[in-house]
């Protein structure tokens, strides 16, 4: 049992358990505090000092973010005195921020820019001491702005805590703190793996998405280009959320949407991860059933999760699937099979992925095999905000859109191609298309529940013709490391390996949490985001990727068999040790 | 952004046998709670043994500890002691705290930037001097305080600045 304390915040009576903040109790009974700092995803780090309240007895302000409520206290959380200290520390933020506002990268939904809003500042009140510290663009796919950096330390609990990647921290002290890779190094010569997750949580333009909106506004222009575009199944839960819309799946109207952009064919990344499905649980049962290759089988759609294995865990390189991920086969096939049947020159294709994924940006370019069609299979990927910034900058009424179809060959999916999105849908898609592969029959019941759910580490047993079948779902890079130091472990002792399939997303919540995805994430909006995607899946009517009908088509006119010379050419990568510094 | 002169590096061999003394140190060294809070002695140890924090010390350190480096980093950097560039033989402190300030401190300093011909933050170019200030000394009552290295001068004038300098320069001499 919990022990309760019982307080009065403005008068008002609120009961909670004991260690609860006086911020969370206050947001109990309709009472906002501002921070800057403070993250629902994170623990207080105590920063910023806008939430600081008044307690009675206290002959000072107290900060709501780290203080827990006592029995008995006292607390006002507003007041004329109160104001006037967060409108100081505000000041004192503003005054080494450079004010760019509209050239930046979060004008319109930048955190600092609403509480200035809000507390009215109108004047530089402190004298101006801005600090000339460099961009950082090297990886191409996150931009490091640290003039911007109001030292939160929102990017370095993500980085350090949430990912364990370690690729930032606070530099020197006072007025010359930092945020920076260890000794000032580039971002691309760091642990860095490109998850965004220190953009998705920045509140200020410090930490943002590199943005490639002109490289599509182009190329769209370009008569010679013939422009395709794919949607991630991530994407069309979330897109909304710029629109003021939250957890509703938009698939239709974004097809819609692209039509009007001037894209000449809609593709979708979930009919890539029915193919993907078609590789990987082919390579799942060949593993099992034929001993060929290691298990476990180690999932590896996730481009962060590759780079992070590359970097610190390469040992692991015959553990992953071979299997290229669902946005790079569209491509690829795009570029080959739908280039081919209707007869386009593929050196005019011009392949758009819209991804809830910084990393994906990183990915099109990160091996030889990203070029499998003779071209670089993906031109340009951009993320969820990108998007909503291009829907906004075309005049485009997108909620009222009527709803379109994909164009078919590349954008029917199945029910088990849009639940990627969501921490634990490859593995069920697998499992789903495993077991047909693997007995011939086909599962009464396709939902594997055990495998939904935010929970970091999920663990089921799943029985396939009398074979237990274990399985692991880890999202949350700091969570996987638990996983994969169970396989050495056993594997050190010769026991028996303790899973025979591991799924691993950086990102917590999965993709749905993407690092490009729409701001203010939480874990309620990760469910949200989850649940319009297994609605989507329930309501299709096939919900395997075996049974796709074109699916089948593409492997009986173009592919041949799963694993086979073809499809091992255009669907499957290889992996390489990117050794680097200690974490 | 940093423009300051450094002391020469160490030579390759004076490298190897300080990361040797080192890495006996840290088998040698039992924490009292945890490697995070071995760090620190640690580090000091580093600065002992090389006069700086050198990268190639800190993998070391962060292998050894299991430390990420980017942790090790921000605690190099954050502490005035520590230095990731090779300091001077003879380090000068120049106390800016509050009583030293009020007493004086800053004419020293200025002082000090004459004689040796170098900046805050800089080394001569023998490698014999470095200069930077400290945030008081804890000895107030006798402001305003300079430290050399182990050596605290206290009541300090900035005339006694040169004859000061003159001896360390004479003790160098004698040594070689």
């Amino acid at each position: 049992m919990y022990k309760m304390v019982e307080a009065k915040i403005n008068g008002i009576t609120v009961e909670v358990k004991e260690g609860t903040t006086v911020m969370e109790a206050a947001k109990k009974v309709q009472i906002k505090i501002p921070t800057l700092c403070k993250h629902p995803d994170l623990p207080p780090s105590a920063a910023c000092g806008l939430c600081i309240v008044k307690v009675k007895g206290s002959n000072k302000m107290l900060r709501a973010c780290c203080t827990p409520l006592e029995d008995k206290m006292e607390i006002t959380t507003n007041d004329p005195d109160i104001v006037e200290v967060r409108k100081t520390v505000l000041e004192l933020i503003l005054s080494n921020h450079p004010n760019d506002c509209l050239k930046c990268g979060r004008n319109g939904n930048c955190e600092l820019q609403s509480m200035a809003s809000d507390f009215g500042i109108r004047e530089d009140v402190f004298r101006k001491f801005l600090r000339d510290i460099p961009i950082d663009s090297t990886t191409g796919t996150i931009v490091l702005e640290p003039p911007k950096c109001i030292l939160c330390g929102r990017c370095i609990e993500v980085c350090q805590n949430m990912q364990n990647v370690w690729a930032l921290s606070f530099l020197e002290r006072g007025l010359d703190t930092r945020i920076s890779p260890a000794g000032d190094i580039k971002l691309s010569e760091s642990p860095c793996v490109k998850c965004g997750q220190c953009s998705a949580h920045c509140p200020t333009g410090a930490i943002f998405e590199k943005d490639d909106t002109q490289l599509v506004w182009d190329a769209l222009k370009n008569q010679d280009k013939y422009c395709v575009i794919q949607i991630a199944p991530a994407v069309r839960v979330a897109i909304g959320e710029a629109f003021g819309v939250v957890g509703k799946n938009l698939t239709k109207k974004l097809y819609a949407l692209f039509r009007r952009l001037g894209f000449k064919a809609v593709f979708d990344t979930n009919f890539g991860a029915d193919v993907t499905i078609m590789e990987e649980a082919s390579e799942f049962a060949e593993r099992l059933i034929h001993k060929k290759g290691e298990l476990p089988l180690i999932t590896s759609c996730c481009p962060s999760w590759v780079d992070f294995m590359e970097k610190f865990h390469s040992d692991m390189i015959n553990h992953f699937s071979t299997c290229k991920s669902p946005h790079e086969i569209v491509g690829t096939l795009s570029k080959t099979y739908y280039a081919k049947k209707n007869g386009i020159d593929p050196a005019k294709i011009y392949m758009v992925s819209i991804m809830p994924c910084t990393s994906k940006k990183y990915e099109i370019t990160r091996s030889d095999e990203m070029f499998a069609s003779g071209f670089q299979d993906i031109d340009v990927a951009i993320t969820t905000r990108e998007l909503a910034r291009m829907i906004k900058q075309a005049g485009i009424d997108f909620m009222n859109l009527p709803d379109e179809e994909a164009d078919s060959l590349l954008g029917d999916y199945t029910g088990a191609g849009v639940i990627f999105g969501a921490t634990g849908g490859v593995m069920e898609a697998a499992l789903r298309t495993a077991y047909n592969f693997i007995t011939g029959k086909e599962l009464e019941d396709v939902n594997f529940v055990k495998t939904r759910g935010l929970e970091f580490i999920k663990e089921a047993e799943i029985d396939i013709n009398g074979t237990k079948i274990k399985i692991a779902v880890a999202h949350g890079l700091s969570h996987v490391e638990e996983v994969l130091d169970r396989v050495r472990q056993a594997k050190k002792e010769g026991r028996e390996i303790p899973y025979h399939f591991i799924e691993v997303m950086a990102c917590p919540g999965g993709c749905v949490g993407g690092g490009g995805q729409p701001y203010n994430v939480t874990d309620s909006l990760r469910l949200k985001r989850a649940a319009a995607i297994y609605q989507d899946d329930k309501d299709k009517a096939i919900r395997c990727s075996h049974n796709n009908p074109y699916v089948q088509k593409l492997y009986k006119d173009f592919l041949g068999k799963p694993l086979g010379e073809q499809a091992h050419k255009l669907c499957h990568t290889e992996y390489k040790a990117r050794p680097i510094y200690i974490r | 952004m940093n423009t300051c002169t450094c002391a020469p590096e160490l030579k390759e061999k004076e490298k190897q046998d300080g990361l040797k003394e080192l890495k006996e140190f840290i088998k040698d060294y039992k924490p009292l709670h945890d490697n995070q809070g071995a760090l620190m002695t640690v580090l000091h140890k580093v600065q002992e043994i090389f006069g700086y924090i050198p990268r190639e010390a800190m993998d070391v350190v962060s292998e050894k500890l299991s430390v990420p480096t980017a942790h090790i980093y921000g605690m190099a950097t954050f502490y005035n002691f520590f230095s990731l560039k090779p300091k001077a033989k003879y380090q000068i402190y120049v106390c800016k705290g509050t009583a030293c300030y009020v007493a004086g401190g800053s004419r020293l300093l200025e002082r000090m930037q004459e004689e040796l011909k170098i900046k805050l933050g800089d080394v001569t170019p023998d490698g014999l001097f470095g200069l930077s200030i400290t945030r008081c000394l804890g000895c107030c009552g006798l402001s305003p305080v300079v430290q050399i290295n182990e050596e605290v001068f206290v009541r300090l004038v900035p005339e006694k600045i040169p004859g000061i300098l003159e001896k360390f320069r004479k003790q160098e001499k004698k040594v070689k």
